[in-house]
């Protein structure tokens, strides 16, 4: 049943094309899309009393039973929370598209497919417990998202956006699958709540560092933060719905979601409360400094989202201290910003969605998306106008809104923390709530310059490319909903809490019991220094805004040269030109260089491993005894073989090659070969034969061909493989290890009725080999008769050209 | 006899692989001949050398030298013999298709 709604995107995403085909003309395709995330959503609304009550679901589906890989779905507080974000955005992102992809233009079919892959993939990714199933979807989550940004492929901007942000994400991912399996050696189980069970097993392992660091590396990419947060901005390209959906409410807290449910296991360790605050902060400042460069209305919201990450991710990170402090009141009090954490994803959600959604309505209306083309569009467009002052306005953290809320608590959270006095903070605790303080104020400066520039000012339809009216009831329906929660949330806080947050909560902490009275929300809790924290950034806030032409101007002028971007494209360029100028620096289609590589291996890894494992060992005592007639012999062949490589003409160097095989044939004479001597002899003057007859046919112009020319590498190389030969043989006959088994081949004429031992080996002991030496023979007479008679044919077409 | 055997493997190695270093397509067919002939000698010395009389039981002798390095070369005499063959006509068919027999020219075809 579980399984039926988590698949039901995956499974739906087959029919699209079908419905697409038959129904298109007559009802917009989305319609029947809609249906699915509003199952989902209502279906995930009945676990809601139950969780809230503190129960826990589980259900298992058997993949692969005999690995133990099983899709195990766990529900509790934090992955309801997320399911019904994914489930209750899809459902509104999906009412937005209808209006905003066209019938008729788009290739909707590939959209919806895609969009419900996505859904698909992030609520496998939410609610699985099983460690491997998670990061399957986790990857998914990239594939599809790197497929939704370059929708319109055919605009290289697309296409170079979703290559970045899958490069950065599928980094990360990696980076994620390495820590996970350190995480399944430590703990022997694939099973993130068996984790939680013995943690002390985990925390006290030598892996539990770096398969933080790596986790880290896969939420951190994912959720765009400093310094891999660039891919947001370039992801933008997407159409509107997707950015709204993707890369503002869900797969961008796909990292939050990953870091809130491993601070059970990672957190109150010093090196994951300053890397997840540490790191948060930093991202947020960044963000929102650089969100004040942009002209560009969805880049702005992109870098804003990266701020906003920055500071749910800063207070997951303060959140983690409560599993360092336990159930004390230093773990209640950094509890609560952990709920800050949760609710400030939430409303970020719903605020940022909405905003989203306003940009897609100004773009779909009035063909720009830049700030300095628009303006005025107050008059024109009324009902956007507050939505997005709503949204606007909630993401600046101000009252009435849900942002003020979680704004507020965010200070709380880092003034508490600059007093926690552990970790080193004592020293530099401050600075967090003066980054965060100045972050705010730059996002205020954005905010207003968002709703200003865009709504205020002087309208002037003669710079926009189309006739600006307000947007189809159907575009406005999904961002008015969030408006209005946004507006509900700060009028109802508790009703969230009680319900979807404090589960989640408890979910993230679980050793720190939370009573709901720490938890409760209030709108207004008394003069105190938080307040006096918002009304600064208020004030100053509007000072800087009214001031912005002067100085954001000369933002916009910071040199390429120190983003973040510029250094990006600089590796990557630079990563190309060293593999390029590495491959052909030893590629150089030379076969004698591979050859001298072939031969300079062997030699180094024989003679180093001969002499580090003490193999050389001689041994001269079972040699036979030599006659001068063998020395005569040796020495005639050292001549022929020095004839062969000196002489300046080609027949000489085939008559002394011919001489050495006879040679050859004359030492199996004195060996005791008798077949051998027979074979080498016709062998080698057949072979002799074949070489004389090649060399008749060749062509004239290079005939006369110089003697081989020196080379001392070549000369090095060559005197070294001989030199390893002959240890390696020497060697080898100092180590006699066991006695021969030649004694049993002696009985071959009780056994085979040969007299014959040699013979008797080759057909009747070891048959085998002489019948595939056959089969080699075979195929070189085919080869050779194939290529003679082939050159004719290529001759011939060749003529005919 | 066994180590000056082994010593004039090394030679011709050594002599074999410098001839396959060299830019000519017909001097590395002959280094690997050389090669091969080394081979051949290494695997029979490897079986010792000079004990007792040929392996042919009607000899009647008290030993019998080491059979089974020699079945061994038989085969590889054949299939060096196959290979042999099989490049040579390849190279002598690369020189009629491209006029050279210089590996430093013969790099493939561009166009193709």
């Amino acid at each position: 049943m579980f399984y039926t709604f988590i698949f039901l995107p995956l499974i739906s995403a087959l029919f699209v094309p079908l419905l697409y085909k038959y129904f298109n003309r007559l009802v917009h395709t989305g319609w029947f899309v809609l249906v699915v995330p509003l199952t989902i959503f209502i279906y995930l609304l009945q676990y809601i009393p139950g969780v809230a009550a503190g129960g826990t679901y589980k259900y298992t589906l058997s993949w692969i039973p005999s690995l133990d890989m099983n899709i195990v779905s766990y529900v509790d507080g934090l992955s309801l929370l997320f399911g019904l974000l994914i489930s209750g955005v899809g459902a509104l992102v999906i009412v937005y598209s209808i209006f905003y992809m066209s019938k008729i233009r788009e290739a909707l079919h590939n959209f919806y497919i895609y969009l419900l892959m996505f859904m698909g993939a992030m609520l496998g990714l939410v609610f699985s417990d099983h460690l491997l199933v998670l990061y399957g979807f986790w990857e998914l989550t990239s594939v599809s998202s790197f497929l939704l940004i370059s929708y319109w492929y055919e605009r290289k901007s697309s296409r170079q956006g979703a290559l970045k942000a899958l490069l950065i994400t599928v980094l990360g991912g990696f980076g994620m699958l390495a820590g996970f399996i350190m995480m399944i050696m430590m703990a022997d189980t694939y099973s993130i709540r068996e984790m939680l069970a013995n943690l002390d097993v985990l925390q006290n392992h030598a892996l539990f560092i770096p398969a933080m660091l790596c986790v880290l590396l896969g939420a951190f990419t994912k959720s765009a933060q400093f310094p891999f947060g660039i891919w947001l901005p370039d992801a933008m390209e997407a159409p509107t719905p997707v950015s709204s959906y993707l890369h503002s409410a869900t797969m961008v807290k796909a990292g939050i979601y990953l870091v809130a449910r491993m601070t059970p296991i990672f957190g109150g360790s010093s090196v994951w409360f300053w890397l997840v605050a540490g790191i948060g902060i930093i991202t947020l400042l960044y963000g929102s400094l650089t969100a004040l460069r942009q002209t560009d209305l969805k880049a702005m919201l992109a870098y804003s989202t990266i701020s906003q990450l920055g500071l749910i991710m800063c207070l997951l990170g303060v959140g983690s201290l409560a599993v360092y402090f336990g159930a004390s009141d230093s773990g209640t009090v950094f509890g609560v910003a952990g709920f800050a954490a949760l609710f400030h994803l939430f409303n970020h959600s719903t605020f940022k969605g909405s905003l989203f959604m306003v940009v897609g309505i100004i773009d779909h209306e009035t063909g720009r998306r830049d700030i300095r083309y628009l303006g005025g569009l107050m008059q024109v467009m009324p009902i956007t106008f507050t939505i997005a002052l709503v949204g606007g306005l909630s993401m600046a953290g101000l009252p009435p809104f849900n942002g003020f809320l979680s704004k507020e608590m965010f200070f709380a959270a880092v003034n508490e923390v600059s007093q926690a006095g552990i970790f080193g903070l004592s020293k530099i605790g401050l600075l967090f709530p003066i980054i965060a303080w100045v972050a705010s104020i730059f996002t205020f400066v954005y905010c207003m310059i968002f709703i200003f520039k865009t709504f205020g000012g002087q309208y002037r339809p003669e710079k926009l490319t189309r006739k600006v009216h307000e947007a189809p009831w159907g575009m406005l329906f999904s961002p008015i909903l969030l408006g209005l929660l946004v507006l509900f949330i700060f009028f109802f806080p508790n009703v969230l809490g009680k319900y979807i947050l404090t589960p989640a909560l408890t979910a993230m902490l679980p050793m720190t019991p939370m009573s709901s009275y720490d938890l409760k929300i209030s709108a207004w809790h008394g003069l105190n220094l938080e307040l006096v924290m918002t009304i600064g950034v208020i004030v100053v806030g509007l000072l800087l805004f009214k001031s912005s032409k002067r100085w954001v101007q000369a933002m916009r002028n910071y040199p390429q040269g120190l983003t973040l971007n510029h250094w990006y494209n600089k590796g990557l360029s630079g990563t190309e030109r060293f593999s390029t100028s590495l491959t052909n620096g030893y590629m150089t289609g030379s076969l004698r260089h591979y050859l001298i590589y072939t031969f300079t291996f062997f030699v180094i890894v024989l003679i180093s491993s001969l002499l580090l494992l003490y193999g050389i060992r001689f041994d001269f005592s079972n040699d036979a005894a030599i006659s001068i007639f063998d020395v005569g012999l040796v020495l005639g062949m050292v001549i022929a073989a020095g004839t062969v490589l000196l002489a300046g003409n080609r027949i000489v160097a085939i008559v002394a090659l011919g001489a050495l095989g006879y040679m050859v044939a004359m030492f199996f004479v004195i060996f005791r070969a008798p077949d051998l001597a027979l074979t080498q002899m016709v062998v080698e003057t057949v072979s002799t034969l074949l070489f004389l007859l090649c060399f008749y046919h060749l062509p004239k112009l290079k005939k006369q061909i110089e003697r081989v020319p020196f080379k001392l590498t070549n000369l090095i190389i060559s005197l070294a493989m001989g030199l390893t030969v002959t240890l390696l043989a020497l060697s080898a006959n100092g180590h006699k290890l066991f006695e021969p088994i030649t004694s049993f081949f002696e009985n071959s004429y009780k056994l085979a009725g040969a007299k014959n031992i040699v013979n008797a080996i080759l057909v009747d002991f070891r048959g085998f080999d002489t019948m595939l030496e056959i089969s080699v023979l075979a195929v070189a007479g085919l080869g050779v008769y194939i290529l003679v008679h082939q050159r004719s044919k290529g001759r011939e077409q060749h003529e005919n050209e | 006899m066994e180590t000056l055997m082994v010593i004039l493997v090394g030679i011709l190695i050594s002599i074999g692989t410098y001839l396959i270093l060299s830019k000519q397509l017909l001097r590395i067919v002959l280094g690997a001949s050389i090669v091969g002939h080394s081979v051949n000698l290494l695997i029979i010395t490897s079986g010792g050398l000079k004990k007792g009389s040929a392996p042919l039981l009607g000899e009647k002798a008290a030993g019998f030298a080491d059979a089974i390095p020699q079945a061994l070369i038989l085969t590889a005499i054949v299939i060096n013999f196959a290979v042999t063959a099989v490049v040579l006509v390849l190279s002598y068919r690369a020189y009629k298709s491209f006029g050279t027999d210089d590996m430093e020219q013969l790099r493939g075809n561009e166009n193709e």
